[in-house]
């Protein structure tokens, strides 16, 4: 099956094709690392979070974001496994499967923005880190679930509902803290100034996107900052909290280029299968 | 031992509703509206078409096995169970029996008008019915409960605690 067929049968039109299969994993990848790096990151406050009701809610949306990162992935190793006429510039070996896209890949070769890779800290920061993500996620759902590759629509439009209730929990939880007392206000105060570098990045398109944008496969998500700034901010005014004016911004996660803590966290994530490649259990 | 090219799809369904939700087992996976499709070729080779519940849902992987071990027990060696993601799957596609089977386990049933989660923070939620005693005096604990699917209530009449399977 040739690259071209193989990627129109995954299309909803019947447009020209403009991108290659490439592009198109590398998108699907930047999906699945956002999702799977936040996941990882959640999931620690398993067994610690601050009440049993609120350690259970963490784990679920955890969860619920590791539900999309396999199922991106899924796609992902499908594009890696048919593209047989056109290798694909990756570093596992084909078969490619969910697993190995998740455990045997370095930290060059992820893709994920650099916000969801950045330290958990205290509660208020994993939870303004979720709202943060959230918001913008939910954003990008909403429009790629009309995208023209109809696995990326199937796989969104099944996220989103379950990003709702992400977005809500976390809204909340940022107005408690930041309208709560002094301590928790001034601890969400500084996860804003923490986390606020990384913000630029989400709505800067990689070259992946840009060159998906044109057969409407990828979210332009350089039009999503002003609507994402007009869910936010009532949530923050209502916390009493100011999102920062011009602060520097940092990017190059989405290319691969990562902060030292994604090492630390691949380092942890994928060690059993380093140590013990195809272990099960 | 039946033959595969002498099967009819209801008598499929016979053998599928067997099979039940590891999480909730008072469910067969028909009450639950997960089984989209089921296809017999001339050939006579099975494929069963499920969706998952929630993106993350742990038990989709078990239920897969079950059903590939149920239709083995009954003589279908090359079944395929394949996922399906679209059309998306709410608790509308819960059978009636299903949300009944809920109720007398002890799990609130889904709201049956699909109430669809806003961003809207700290909203009034549809008033969901106590299992034990039927009263409609109940407050919400945690949205999220024991499974992806449940969210956890609290009963304000007889005071007991309970699970509510979330409209989604």
């Amino acid at each position: 099956m040739s690259v071209a067929s193989h990627t129109k049968n995954n299309l909803q039109s019947d447009q020209p094709i403009n991108y290659s299969t490439t592009q198109l994993l590398n998108y699907t990848t930047h999906l699945a690392d956002n999702t799977l790096i936040l996941a990882q990151r959640s999931s620690a406050w398993c067994g610690h979070g601050p009440i049993l009701e609120q350690d259970i809610a963490i784990t679920n949306i955890s969860l619920d974001i590791l539900g999309q990162a396999r199922n991106f992935y899924q796609y992902a190793a499908q594009l890696i496994n048919q593209s047989t006429n056109q290798p694909i510039n990756c570093s596992t070996i084909q078969p490619a499967t969910e697993d190995a896209l998740a455990y045997h890949r370095d930290s060059r070769e992820f893709k994920n923005c650099l916000l969801v890779e950045q330290e958990n800290g205290d509660w208020g920061k994993t939870i303004l880190r979720l709202f943060l993500f959230s918001s913008y996620q939910y954003l990008l759902y909403e429009k790629l679930q009309h995208s023209n590759d109809g696995q990326l629509a199937a796989i969104a439009a099944k996220a989103l509902k379950e990003v709702a209730y992400h977005v809500r929990w976390s809204s909340e939880w940022v107005i408690r803290l930041g309208d709560g007392t002094g301590e928790s206000h001034q601890r969400m105060v500084n996860a804003i100034d923490e986390l606020w570098p990384y913000i630029d990045e989400l709505f800067i398109n990689a070259g992946y996107e840009e060159a998906l944008l044109e057969d409407n496969i990828a979210v332009d998500v350089s039009a999503l900052k002003e609507k994402w700034f007009e869910k936010i901010l009532p949530v923050f005014n209502e916390a009493t909290l100011q999102a920062p004016q011009n602060m520097f911004a940092k990017t190059g996660g989405k290319q691969g280029i990562h902060s030292e803590q994604l090492g630390y966290i691949l380092a942890e994530m994928q060690f059993m299968q380093r140590a013990y490649p195809n272990s099960t259990w | 031992m039946i033959h595969e090219k002498d099967i009819t799809e209801d008598a499929l369904l016979k053998i599928l509703e067997t099979v039940t939700d590891p999480e909730v087992p008072v469910l067969s996976i028909i009450d639950l509206g997960i089984v989209r499709k089921i296809e017999i070729s001339a050939s006579g080779s099975l494929q069963v078409f499920i969706t998952p519940t929630y993106t993350g849902c742990p038990a989709m992987d078990v239920i897969k096995t079950n059903i590939r071990l149920v239709l083995l027990e009954n003589g279908f060696n090359n079944a395929e169970i394949k996922t399906v993601l679209s059309p998306v799957w709410t608790t509308d596609w819960m059978t009636k029996t299903g949300k009944q089977k809920l109720r007398d386990y002890g799990i609130a049933p889904p709201n049956i008008k699909q109430q669809v989660c806003t961003l809207e923070a700290f909203q009034k939620d549809e008033a969901v019915q106590c299992p034990h005693c039927n009263s409609y005096h109940t407050h919400l604990v945690s949205r999220f409960g024991s499974t992806p699917c449940k969210a956890l209530y609290k009963c304000d009449d007889c005071l007991e605690p309970f699970d509510y399977f979330k409209c989604h």
